[in-house]
């Protein structure tokens, strides 16, 4: 870094705070924990997105992932009975290859990223007005298509999870 | 900030999740690895749509319906956990191998 601005210093604390909440969840042995681990990570990710200058996205992120899909876990792991703690790994040889390769994985991308030229200056900030303009002008279909999506979840995940009637 | 920043942090966040969904017995924290993986691909979406070559806002509108896929993607794969632990009466992913060959 040249030189030490308001926005490094925001944007370390909070890839610190992601990294950070996802590193606890892969370390805690206790199912909640993990989950709410989880949470902060998603809240961190809010506050990434507020540095992007997309202040409408950072509200859905704490809306949906925070809000929704962290108690929609929660819920799942309250209805469903497993052990507290995890048992500590009996798979070694698992464990060791899941990480080589999840590290290779991570060394080549590396390598993209610190020898393609990403070109480009700052696009001006975007505005929710902006942002709405797109989504109902340029994007109506695929936005028809995802209010579609989400009425055929919503069905498809009741009637998965409904109990079966007995014949 | 360079793009190439928050990029490498969407990576990290990548390869976490990667690892927790490879590791984990827990059928709920592999959901919720997946959700992290998810984020970590917004995160480049929003960064690319403020940095990129063409930077236009319409790295949003795709971050946008990525974030809805992502719950009805959560929602339908709790409906079959909790369906596979009424009929199994477990959630550690090793135990379920019916489809092994």
């Amino acid at each position: 870094m040249p030189s030490v601005s308001g926005e490094f210093i925001a944007f370390f604390i909070l890839a610190v705070m992601a990294i950070g909440g996802a590193v606890f969840m892969i370390n805690f042995t206790r199912v909640m924990h993990m989950a709410l681990a989880l949470v902060f990570t998603f809240l961190s990710i809010a506050g990434i997105f507020i540095l992007l200058d997309a202040e409408y996205l950072a509200m859905v992120q704490i809306l949906i992932n925070v809000g929704a899909v962290s108690v929609l876990m929660v819920f799942g792991i309250m209805l469903t009975r497993h052990k507290q703690e995890e048992k500590p790994k009996a798979r070694p040889l698992h464990t060791i290859l899941s990480l080589l390769g999840v590290a290779a994985l991570f060394a080549v991308m590396w390598r993209i990223f610190y020898t393609t030229p990403f070109g480009g200056d700052p696009a001006d900030p975007a505005t929710v007005q902006s942002l709405g303009e797109s989504i109902f002008k340029q994007h109506v279909i695929p936005l028809e298509l995802t209010a579609v999506l989400l009425l055929v979840a919503l069905v498809g995940a009741i009637i998965l999870a409904k109990r079966e009637e007995s014949k | 900030m360079p793009v190439t920043s928050y990029l490498v942090l969407a990576a990290i966040l990548f390869c976490i999740g990667l690892y927790g969904v490879l590791t984990k017995r827990n059928a709920v924290i592999v959901l919720l690895s997946i959700e992290l993986m998810l984020s970590a691909a917004n995160i480049n979406f929003v960064a690319f749509s403020k940095y990129g070559l063409y930077a236009n806002v319409t790295g949003q509108v795709f971050s946008l319906f990525s974030i809805a896929v992502t719950a009805a993607e959560a929602a339908v794969g709790l409906a079959i956990l909790i369906a596979l632990y009424r009929r199994r009466g477990t959630v550690e992913m090793d135990q379920f191998h019916s489809l092994k060959g």
